[in-house]
């Protein structure tokens, strides 16, 4: 079972090394700088854009919702609009706390198989915890990074930071000195999130027993990108504004190299680049997946409206006239009324 | 059967939650007496047209596929990929969070870390990735691929029917994948290759012939119900008067063959015809039976979808030949599924009937007014709430009642409050299982999708487990001694499990509860309850 | 069946891949034509008699927002006020007084490189009492 956890850590270990020491040693500075990240964002693009269409190229055939409540159906019985949509509306109202509140992850209940062989279902909040904490801090490490993207920084990036500061962590002893520069919570949020998510895979015995190295990758890979931005920001004070010229120059297509910047960035660089060039093709499709799950993303309106099969076709029946020549005589005989007398 | 049945405590006992120490890829299927459904009869396939009849038995080595069986099967997964967006969005995005590992029944109740619902879809998603993706040719074992094997396809048949497609791991899945999905498609490929199971081939096979499940011919049919005219005779003095495919009726009524064959589903049937008797009297309702579309259930469902198609035809073929105005179904699970979710798709549009009226409270069924077909459920609750029942709820003082939600009306329709409605204006005594344990989070009989045959009553026993310990707490707590259901599969497999898991319980279908209440114009006073049973306060 | 490969649900799938195209290329398009380069710095006439700062050029570039916090720190919680650098010099620790002095002009120095990336430190919401620099 090590394994696969063991693989997928070298996995990323060996991709430090190749970029540090393709940096520090061989001075591949354009290769790792500006070649791959371009290569990486145009495999992101293009991968998720081609994935999404193959998804669609299949048809939905059936109305499929799972329905989590009350149907609509007698006027004085009151539905469950949201967690059992009838309208377009709904779903969207369904679809908005499935993608932004995680509603079924929050449903989690834990089975424990209890003294006097009872059984209990109990409310499990980690999981659901862990997940939005680990996704939503991305998304925050995501748009504050747009700073290094965008010139002049817009509003909103701002708000972002300004929100990911608000706690002021301000610690200050001879040896250790943190609050300066301030503490981006997001930050760590996302690194205890996915040490979180990865140490539960490996401990819980039945999530270690389903777990692939596919699914260890993407976390190592993830904890490598946090580990080695928070040592940039907080320990090895990279010089930022090296950096946003940089990263500058990638976006307006007039790309240069820095100077003065360590290997670590570029190891970070290319964590990055690795894991979008990854996401197309693995698991981490679910965040296109999602907007396009039959169970999830159409309303329960079946009874009411026809849903059209775009592949339905002829089947051979048995016909009511093959059945009552079969059993004709015997239906005449039972009083049963008949089509064709005998 | 039941003599190799371990004791409920053994059973227990032996039920490990913790995976074993090989990996899943590395442990070979080991297909268990009392677990597996024997082969499907090659008389029932072939009378079918499936493909590759033929006398095979599972627990041999040589299952005597095609030559080219595993072409067979890539071109049915191709094929089911172009064909099922679900299908092929459900093979791509499973993150393997295991929130829906201990959300299924099977895998409470054996402990098989395959019937956790993520490893039962790996088990095919792992061949997928093999055959059809580039991370899975490149990295192989390491992106979860592996090749086809005769090993694999064993494996497939074994665990996917151990699977009930009871949706419950779906509500819990973050992405709303849904193992029945699955489970369905993976039963298509095994199809492909004559891989059935009998409890499902031969009940297919009877229906497309016969009308109904279980095979029983128009002329019988009319015998069986008649049986019950004589026996609710003897019980309310009042003679019922079924009618059999009737043209000019205004409604038509289907409910699966189960309620006419086996008890204590007969009570439920009892039920129906007393039901439409007094409404007739009273009100003139004007219903006709139907020996040619004489199952709702549909087997079908669990061999393929095209296979469902087949069966279901003959619901709106009867009600367009006799001319009704709409169709009114009886209580039953994965009927309502494929009612609810596929019957206008498939077999649509329903243009020839009208929107469904209830002809006596004038109430318009307009969550129904495309597929024309009403829930028995609705129909009754529609009446009590208008006041056009005459009840005597007394009459069922004998019972604790609590209600089982059928996985299909609860997790693909969302048929929740109205069959409870019923239950609390025909019973004074009713008492809901844990809130963790019904509704959309109900357990599965154990038994569902063709699964309730007698030679795997340890399967049964072990899924149906949640649902009997859930029925315990209630039994223990307050007295619960009737379990009551809207499932034709539930009333023919709770018993058992009842009788396994919580001796004292009984099974009761709905309309069984409301037919005991109904107070007939002009009926002799009941000394007994449909079952023959003294009424309370009627004891010697 | 499906062979023809055409898109199903295409109105809605589009839109949204479109919505996913614009966000994702959100940095090129909203620099477009825009030249970023790193400021410049303007030196104070003070600031370039000087020389050096209290430390070397790369050393503030990367540290000064923690020199400022030990600085405070003395001054406020051990009173002490005098800070000798590598060199032996000596100096006040005084963001207005001693940093202020040479670097009297804030938006030309301190917000050119704090507003490219996007800092807002906080010590300009007290230290406002220099007289060159009117609180923004």
């Amino acid at each position: 079972m090590n394994a696969k956890y063991m693989f997928s850590l070298v996995a990323v270990i060996v991709l430090f090394l190749l970029a540090y020491a393709g940096v520090e040693g061989a001075g591949l500075h354009v290769l790792f700088g500006i070649l791959i990240p371009y290569a990486a964002i145009a495999v992101f693009t293009v991968g998720f854009v081609w994935r999404i269409v193959n998804w669609a190229q299949s048809p939905v055939p059936f109305r499929i919702p799972t329905t989590c409540g009350q149907q609509k159906s007698l006027t004085w019985i009151s539905p469950a609009a949201i967690d059992n949509p009838a309208t377009n509306g709904a779903v969207v109202i369904r679809m908005i706390l499935e993608i932004l509140l995680f509603r079924s992850l929050f449903r989690n209940l834990k089975f424990h198989f209890n003294e006097g062989n009872r059984f209990s279902y109990i409310w499990e909040k980690w999981l659901w915890l862990g997940a939005l904490a680990f996704h939503w801090a991305f998304l925050a490490v995501v748009i504050r990074h747009l700073r290094f993207f965008a010139e002049p920084v817009p509003f909103w990036v701002q708000w972002v930071e300004q929100l990911d500061s608000f706690f002021r962590v301000e610690f200050f002893t001879d040896f250790l000195q943190i609050g300066l520069p301030g503490i981006f919570l997001s930050g760590l949020v996302l690194l205890a999130a996915a040490v979180y998510l990865l140490l539960r895979r490996i401990i819980i015995p039945q999530v270690k027993y389903i777990s692939l190295a596919a699914d260890f990758f993407p976390l190592f890979l993830i904890i490598g990108i946090a580990l080695s931005g928070i040592a940039m920001r907080y320990f090895l004070k990279e010089d930022i504004v090296g950096i946003k010229e940089f990263t500058m120059g990638l976006v307006t297509f007039h790309p240069s190299i820095p100077a003065n910047v360590s290997g670590i960035f570029y190891v970070h660089l290319f964590f990055v680049s690795v894991l979008l060039a990854y996401f197309p093709f693995s698991k981490l499709m679910h965040l296109g997946g999602i907007f396009m799950s039959p169970t999830r993303n159409l309303a329960n309106n079946s009874r009411t409206q026809r849903h059209v099969n775009i592949w339905n076709y002829p089947v051979k029946v048995h016909t009511y006239e093959e059945y009552e020549e079969e059993f004709r005589e015997k239906m005449i005989e039972a009083g049963l009324p008949v089509e064709k007398e005998l | 059967m039941a003599d190799d049945l371990l004791k409920p405590d053994e059973l227990l006992a032996r039920t490990d939650h913790r995976p074993p120490a090989t990996g899943w890829m590395d442990t070979p299927v080991n297909i268990r007496k009392g677990m597996y459904c024997y082969a499907a009869n090659p008389k029932s396939v072939e009378y079918l047209s499936l493909p590759y009849a033929r006398q095979w038995n599972p627990v041999e080595d040589d299952w005597k596929l095609p030559e080219n069986w595993k072409q067979i099967i890539f071109e049915g997964i191709r094929d089911r990929l172009d064909r099922f967006r679900s299908f092929k969005i459900f093979m791509d995005i499973c993150v393997r969070c295991g929130a829906c590992a201990d959300k299924c029944h099977f895998f409470i109740g054996t402990g098989d870390p395959k019937n956790m619902p993520v490893l039962r879809a790996e088990l095919l998603r792992s061949i997928y990735r093999n055959d059809f993706t580039t991370a899975g040719k490149i990295f192989g074992k390491v992106a979860g691929a592996r090749p086809m094997t005769a090993e694999v396809l064993k494996e497939w048949w074994y665990y996917f029917f151990q699977c009930t497609e009871c949706r419950r791991c779906s509500v819990f899945c973050p992405y709303g994948i849904d193992t029945a999905e699955i489970t369905i498609i993976a039963r298509e490929l095994l199809n492909l290759l004559g891989l059935n199971i009998d409890w499902i081939a031969t009940p297919v096979a009877n229906c497309f012939r016969t009308g109904n499940h279980l095979g029983i011919q128009p002329h019988a049919f009319k015998d069986m119900l008649e049986f019950f005219v004589d026996d609710l005779e003897e019980i309310t003095g009042i003679r019922v008067e079924p009618s059999f495919n009737r043209k000019g009726a205004d409604i038509l009524f289907i409910t699966p063959s189960g309620d006419v064959f086996a008890d204590p589903g007969t009570y439920t049937c009892m039920g129906y015809m007393l039901l439409f008797h007094y409404l007739r009297e009273k009100y003139g309702f004007d219903i006709t039976w139907s020996t040619y579309a004489s199952e709702g259930g549909n087997f079908g469902f669990f061999t393929s979808h095209e296979t469902m198609k087949r069966l279901n035809s003959k619901m709106y073929a009867e009600a367009k030949r006799l001319g009704v105005k709409w169709i009114l179904g009886g209580e039953c699970g994965h009927m309502w599924r494929v009612i609810h979710q596929y019957m206008d798709t498939m077999n649509g549009p329903a243009d020839f009937l009208e929107e469904p009226v209830s002809p006596i409270t004038g109430t318009k069924f307009e969550n129904a007014r495309g597929t024309k077909m009403v829930h028995l459920s609705e129909f009754t609750a529609d009446l009590i709430k208008h006041g056009k029942l005459e009840l005597d709820p007394s009459r069922n003082d004998n019972l604790k009642v609590t209600f089982h939600d059928s996985c299909n009306p609860a997790r693909g329709m969302g048929l929740l409050d109205e069959p409870r409605y019923v239950i609390k204006n025909v019973c004074k005594h009713f008492y809901e299982m844990p809130p963790n344990t019904i509704r959309e989070n109900t357990f599965c009989c154990g038994s569902g999708s063709g699964l309730n045959a007698g030679e795997n009553m340890e399967l049964r026993l072990s899924g149906g487990l949640p649902r009997a310990n859930a029925v315990k707490y209630v039994h223990e707590k307050h007295g619960v001694n009737m379990l009551a259901c809207v499932c034709a599969i539930d009333r023919a497999v709770l018993p058992p499990l009842m009788d396994y898991w919580v001796p004292g319980v009984d099974v009761t279908g709905l309309t069984e509860l409301v037919a005991n209440a109904l107070i007939l114009p002009g009926e002799k006073e009941r000394e007994t309850n449909l079952r023959g049973e003294p009424l309370p306060g009627m004891e010697e | 069946m499906a062979s023809n490969k055409q898109m199903y649900d295409k109105g809605k799938v589009v839109a949204g891949l479109v919505i996913f195209v614009i966000l994702i290329t959100f940095p090129f398009w909203y620099n477009l034509g825009k030249a970023a380069p790193a400021p410049e710095l303007k030196l104070t006439e003070k600031a370039k008699a000087e020389k050096v700062c209290v430390m070397s050029k790369e050393e503030m570039k990367a540290g000064h927002m923690q020199l400022l916090d030990i600085w405070r720190e003395s001054v406020v919680r051990n009173a002490e006020r005098t800070y000798v650098n590598a060199s032996g010099k000596e100096y006040s620790m005084s963001l207005s007084n001693t940093c202020l002095d040479c670097h009297s002009n804030k938006a030309d120095f301190c917000d050119r490189c704090h507003n490219y990336v996007s800092v807002s430190p906080y010590c300009w919401d007290c230290h406002i009492d220099n007289p060159k620099e009117a609180k923004k």
